[in-house]
């Protein structure tokens, strides 16, 4: 057994539903959706045999929640798209994947729990990304929730733990993160032709962001987080997440070839797909002043040191 | 009447109702109890239609109403699925839905009816409105949450959701129906991110923190005192420091459309649920009816 994981490719994907529902409704939906098609044929000819996915709208509050239902079957409809059409679901999960992480999770001190109820309400992004990418079910895949309290060294640990669950049962693993750029969307119903990107100044960040993918710097866009966080970030949560838990379960380096497959705006958010393959040699010369962390310790008890 | 009505799905697990899949052996008879007294005294009056603002239902492009006639599925709870697999048959009252969207739009809100018969009500609306109704003989509307908290502030937050409140409010007095508006959240809410392994085992139960309850009680002090005026424009400061549920805009639509009373509130329980804050309160308009519950 390897002591490193077998991680073929890294996806970053928007979580919005109008790639699969409406991508005939604007041209940059349609280009999305070529982007998705794209990535779909290059994860069929990986021989990836595991598809994990972090979802940035599957929040969890009790821990770290982790899809273990064999075959979730139910029809999802979005909150705010209910309009675009439904999205019947069929989809074959990894158990034993689900039940490894959920054991490496406690191991480096998560709390942690499987979830595996009919009709459990498998959210938008997590359905967008498997019926685009797995459509045949051909890869087992899983999904891990984010956690709203979560921060920095929980997200890191999380994705170690991840690692750690691949590495013990020799999986091929193809990552996929679910999340916006900007996720700044209008506020008002909008035509599909009038689509774009909410700001000049989220515009300006993606863009940069995008040319980090590019470059393969995921360690430093996990790096860049609370600046991302602050500057085109919504503060629906405490922070932004997903580059903490890609880059921690990636490795923790900039050692990939990247390629942003499409960029465009969904209802004013910034959608991108994006794919990294792991390379050999990086780019960038940073070191950082955040402690790497194996471990998570929970809350270090502050309110019950007393009063100054 | 208007009653602020928290819906943790454990209150629903504690009661084992048909509906809910899962068994419980009881707990947060505080608030249990108090939401059997609040459903009895909602059969002793008469009205048409349920209308719940639910933070479980989250729209970030405007506010949205139920736009269909019957909802039948199974809830399953996103966040507590061990506790809350609900299977439900709610009627809509849509000619109601309908005047208030209306009356919204024409208030300048950005708004939208839901008319996707796949969509799943959110089981905020199923757990405010079954432990008030568990009958469920009565209509309901639901309207989404915006998330203007998000988008801007607290305080724009409390200017939309008032002036949606307003905008309810004509389209009820125009429809001729009487209701009961329903603020389906809590007050603090700061969550444990553990669970006991029996989550009904009281000995584990308790608020996230005094400065949390502080705050509780301090609201329910002003609800007690007939202060919502005062509570409304507090509630920036009380979301700010206690991640109080209210950002949802549930208690501010509800008393923007209940004309801010200035009458005391009935107080049907308090008590904490995996560390948030829940009181059951209820407005009611009627002097001669108004009691002192706790």
């Amino acid at each position: 057994m390897s002591e490193e994981p077998e991680i073929l490719l890294g996806f970053y994907v928007p979580p919005h539903p109008h790639p699969l529902l409406a991508p005939e409704q604007n041209e940059g939906w349609g280009r999305l959706r070529e982007a998705f098609d794209t990535s779909r044929q290059r994860i069929e000819e990986s021989k990836a045999d595991l598809m994990l996915i972090y979802s940035t709208t599957w929040p969890s509050i009790i821990g770290h929640q982790i899809q273990g239902h064999p075959s979730p079957v139910f029809t999802h409809v979005d909150d705010d798209f209910h309009f675009l059409g439904s999205m019947s679901y069929e989809f074959r999960m990894d158990a034993e994947y689900a039940e490894c992480f959920r054991d490496a999770c406690e191991a480096r001190g998560l709390h942690a729990r499987t979830v595996a109820y009919d009709g459990f309400p498998i959210d938008t992004g997590s359905v967008v990304a498997l019926k685009l990418l797995n459509p045949d079910n051909r890869i087992p895949a899983c999904i891990v929730s984010s956690n709203v309290y979560s921060n920095r060294a929980e997200q890191i640990v999380l994705g170690k733990a991840a690692r750690d669950a691949m590495t013990k049962l020799g999986k091929k693993v193809v990552v996929v993160v679910v999340a916006s750029l900007s996720n700044r969307m209008f506020t008002e119903h909008i035509e599909p032709s009038e689509d774009k990107i909410h700001s000049a100044k989220d515009e300006e960040w993606n863009r940069k962001i995008l040319e980090f993918f590019a470059d393969g710097r995921l360690e430093d866009i996990s790096q860049l987080s609370r600046d991302i966080q602050g500057q085109i970030r919504v503060s629906k949560v405490v922070a932004y997440k997903p580059a903490w838990w890609m880059a921690a379960t990636m490795g923790q380096h900039n050692n990939f070839d990247g390629e942003v497959l499409a960029y465009e705006a969904l209802h004013g958010a910034g959608g991108a797909v994006i794919q990294l393959t792991p390379a050999k040699g990086g780019i960038g010369d940073k070191e950082f002043d955040e402690d790497d962390v194996e471990y998570y310790h929970g809350d270090r008890s502050v309110l019950d040191k007393g009063m100054l | 009447m208007g009653c602020l009505a928290p819906h943790p799905p454990h209150v629903v697990y504690a009661e084992n109702p048909e509906q809910n899949e899962p068994f419980s052996e009881g707990g947060w008879e505080s608030l249990r109890w108090g939401y059997h007294r609040l459903a009895r005294k909602l059969r002793e009056i008469e009205y048409d239609c349920i209308v719940v603002l639910t933070p479980h239902w989250q729209t970030y492009v405007g506010t949205h109403f139920l736009g269909l006639e019957r909802f039948q599925n199974i809830s399953v709870d996103p966040i507590f699925p061990n506790l809350f697999r609900f299977h439900h048959d709610i009627t809509v009252d849509v000619e109601l839905a309908e005047a208030m969207h209306d009356a919204a739009a024409e208030a300048g809100i950005i708004t939208k009816m839901m008319r996707n018969q796949d969509f799943r009500v959110d089981y905020g609306t199923i757990v405010s409105c079954h432990m008030m109704n568990p009958d469920w003989d009565t209509p309901i509307v639901t309207i989404s949450s915006n998330r203007s908290t998000h988008y801007y502030s607290n305080e724009v937050m409390n200017e939309q959701a008032a002036a949606l409140g307003v905008a309810v409010r004509k389209a009820i007095e125009d429809s001729g129906k009487r209701v009961v508006l329903v603020a389906s959240h809590s007050l603090s809410h700061r969550h444990f991110v553990t669970e006991a392994p029996l989550p009904e085992d009281m000995s584990r139960e308790h608020i996230y923190n005094h400065s949390q309850y502080v705050w509780d009680m301090k609201v329910i002090e002003m609800m007690r005192g007939g202060k919502m005026k005062e509570v409304i424009d507090l509630l920036p400061e009380m979301i700010e420091q206690t991640m109080a549920e209210a950002e949802g805009g549930g208690l501010t639509w509800m008393m923007a459309a209940m004309s801010m009373p200035d009458y005391p509130a009935e107080i049907y329980g308090y008590q904490s649920v995996i560390g948030t804050g829940n009181v059951i309160a209820a407005w009611d308009p009627n002097s001669a009816t108004r009691e002192i519950v706790l």
